[in-house]
């Protein structure tokens, strides 16, 4: 599949990947590096596995991560309660310690977290690490062997090597600069909010039947409201859902009824301060425009 | 469009072209080394390679690590690919563009920096004006700079020793009790069953000794911003060897100096000479002495910089005299601003250790109420001073 196929196939699932952002999924498909996606909240960086997954029909796997996530949430964990419980029983049936330590040691007591997991499958799934620059430091070290070696080093078990190699998807959205190393094992694209056909297209995609003058202004309005002084821009799912908004309520056009548009803000504005500076006069004129 | 690069009939071929391109983005700053080359040309299998689009695509993929590579990414692959043949240096200072005034010391080199490659110098433009290698002296326009200092004459090596163990110490003192990874303790809160289980083995399954796990003291994250204004020339010499003596013992903080605009001193002051750093940091304050913005500077920060580098386990320190051309409101709101993001903010003020100082610039009063500890600091015994307030904030 060369990017170009790649390209047409994400956006039969409804997903409109810009040139850049197609290329690189596909080098990442094609020469089995993670890809890194980093930009702005709701540009669509998670929905970038969800897509992949389906278009490989493959299984999505995802790791939430965290301040505090550690090998036990993220790799693997002992089962200890049925653990403990093994270890009485076979002090009342005569074991020797030797089998019981090979007994609750086995793979019967392990619990599969997702990186271990996703290393595990017949198939290789797409794997997808969420907001990775919320996990803190220690967390990137495992990560970082885990991407290059796609192994798992069990102390009691061994080594553990992936039967095929996941997609690897990480996003980020700057919580924390990551690492020069982390970095480097990836491909990486930067996912900027869209221009206005490719927002259209989106819109387009996942609002059928949407009208087209509504469309069109709704992205014109949307579009000059990210050049507003905002603390938190409006992203693509804000843009969906405000759409939707719009057509739930059955507005055919935007500056028809300012007391809507202002209450439909809502789904567009996610701050008290960002509320008070998209007044309704600003935001007549902005609908103004747009129309 | 510009024609593409013919190369020399020598020219041995893609892979050295590959190693060429490489060398041409790391001379311009850009982190990269053996791996990408021989990744970049693994990509250009799969993908169309004799259309230039493609390749730029595909090796934008490869090349950049963060949004401001992707930025500079074109520029830089027009110079070497596409330009007819020669390797125009020229694209070295057309990096970031100058939307706002905020820039990183990630690619400055001082006047006497060692870039390690012999990369070329930028020809002088026809404007009569010399231009730097680095960014900084590119983007001064704005900057009203009234004098030029070179900060070596200003620092000595034996302050910056001094300073260094200074930052040891209050970076010490600065720890953030509230981790959330639990490590194995010899008292804790809870109970590290992986440990409880495999010593209960021994033990025919009795748990006889319990384990436990707690949250370790996590340091805290020092982000130093310093006022190099007129009225703070005489204090510059304490608190920048305090910063490079904080660089140097801290790997994880972050330091900014601003006069009428911020500029970003991190990376420059981790250079492994501390002479050739302070080099490296005349070249980016320019403007030092000059007038001050604190308002606009601070706002700038909070809405830049911070949003990458500050969170909740962030210490803010401000090292200025509060005195500001700009309106007073916007320090306020640049710090109202800045502690939404859960730090403390510290103000170190030189003014504040004379007798009988309030703090009256209008500037000072508007910080007040969002700083976390206010403290008087000119000396560097001042700032080891503040170890015990820092322990108990």
């Amino acid at each position: 599949m060369d990017w170009k196929t790649l390209q047409t196939a994400m956006a039969d699932q409804g997903y409109i990947a810009d040139d850049d952002l197609a290329m690189a999924v596909h080098l990442a498909l094609a020469l089995g590096r993670p890809l890194l996606l980093e930009g702005a909240a709701g540009v669509g960086k998670t929905e970038v596995a969800r897509v992949l997954s389906q278009v490989q029909d493959t299984q999505l796997i995802r790791l939430q991560c965290y301040e505090g996530l550690d090998a036990a949430q993220a790799i693997y964990e002992w089962n200890y309660q049925r653990q403990l419980l093994s270890i009485r029983a076979a002090a009342e049936d005569g074991e020797t310690g030797r089998e019981v330590e090979e007994r609750i040691f086995s793979e019967d007591f392990l619990l599969e977290r997702p990186l271990l997991k996703a290393i595990r499958q017949e198939k290789s799934p797409v794997l997808l690490i969420d907001e990775v620059d919320r996990a803190d430091e220690e967390f990137e070290a495992y990560l970082l062997e885990i991407l290059s070696e796609f192994q798992v080093t069990v102390p009691e078990l061994g080594t553990i090597n992936a039967v095929t190699r996941p997609i690897v998807i990480l996003t980020a959205n700057g919580t924390r600069d990551l690492s020069d190393a982390l970095r480097r094992r990836c491909l990486y694209a930067h996912v900027a909010y869209p221009d206005r056909a490719t927002e259209l297209a989106i819109l387009n995609a996942r609002c059928a039947g949407i009208e087209e003058t509504l469309a069109g202004q709704i992205i014109g309005f949307v579009q000059s409201l990210r050049k507003e002084d905002l603390e938190k821009k409006p992203g693509i799912a804000e843009m969906l859902d405000f759409a939707s908004a719009l057509m739930g309520l059955g507005i055919a056009d935007l500056t028809h009824d300012p007391v809507v548009l202002q209450a439909s803000l809502a789904t567009l504005l996610k701050t008290q301060s960002d509320r008070d500076n998209i007044t309704t006069e600003v935001a007549q004129r902005i609908a103004g425009k747009a129309a | 469009m510009s024609r593409v690069t013919k190369f020399a009939a020598r020219d041995p071929g893609p892979a050295a072209r590959m190693s060429g391109f490489i060398a041409h983005l790391r001379d311009n700053g850009m982190r990269l080394g053996v791996g990408e080359t021989e990744l970049g040309l693994h990509a250009l299998t799969h993908v169309h390679a004799p259309s230039p689009q493609e390749t730029r695509h595909a090796l934008r993929a490869v090349c950049c690590g963060c949004a401001e590579d992707v930025e500079r990414f074109d520029d830089l692959f027009d110079a070497f690919w596409m330009n007819g043949g020669r390797v125009a240096h020229k694209t070295i200072p057309t990096q970031t563009p100058a939307s706002d005034h905020v820039h990183s010391s990630r690619n400055a080199k001082g006047s006497d920096a060692d870039t390690g490659a012999g990369a070329p110098t930028t020809p002088d433009g026809d404007d009569g004006a010399a231009e730097a290698d680095g960014e900084g002296k590119l983007m001064a326009s704005i900057a009203q700079a009234t004098m030029k200092k070179d900060l070596r004459d200003l620092v000595q090596p034996e302050d910056i020793l001094q300073a260094q163990k200074i930052a040891e110490r209050l970076g010490a003192a600065l720890r953030d009790r509230r981790s959330r990874r639990r490590k194995q303790a010899r008292k804790g809160d809870q109970i590290h069953y992986r440990k409880v289980i495999r010593q209960s083995l021994s033990t025919g399954g009795e748990p006889l000794q319990l384990f436990k796990k707690r949250r370790p003291d996590r340091p805290m994250k020092i982000v130093t911003i310093c006022d190099v204004s007129g009225s703070m020339t005489t204090y510059a010499q304490v608190f920048l060897a305090f910063i490079a003596g904080l660089m140097r013992t801290d790997t994880t903080s972050d330091a900014y100096l601003f006069h009428t605009r911020l500029v970003r001193i991190a990376e420059a002051l981790r250079d492994k000479d501390a002479i050739r750093a302070l080099g490296r940091l005349s070249v980016l304050a320019d403007g030092f002495g000059g007038g001050s913005k604190i308002g606009a500077s601070l706002q700038q920060f909070s809405r830049t910089y911070a949003r990458r580098f500050v969170d909740g386990r962030t210490v803010v320190l401000i090292l200025s005299d509060g005195y500001d051309t700009d309106t007073p409101e916007l320090i306020g709101e640049a710090l109202a601003t800045l502690k939404k993001r859960g730090c403390k903010i510290i103000w170190l003020n030189p003014l504040k250790g004379w007798a009988g100082y309030e703090p009256v610039a209008r500037g000072m009063v508007a910080a007040m109420p969002h700083l976390d500890l206010f403290r008087p600091a000119n000396r560097l015994a001042d700032l080891a001073d503040l170890e015990r307030e820092l322990t108990r904030l």
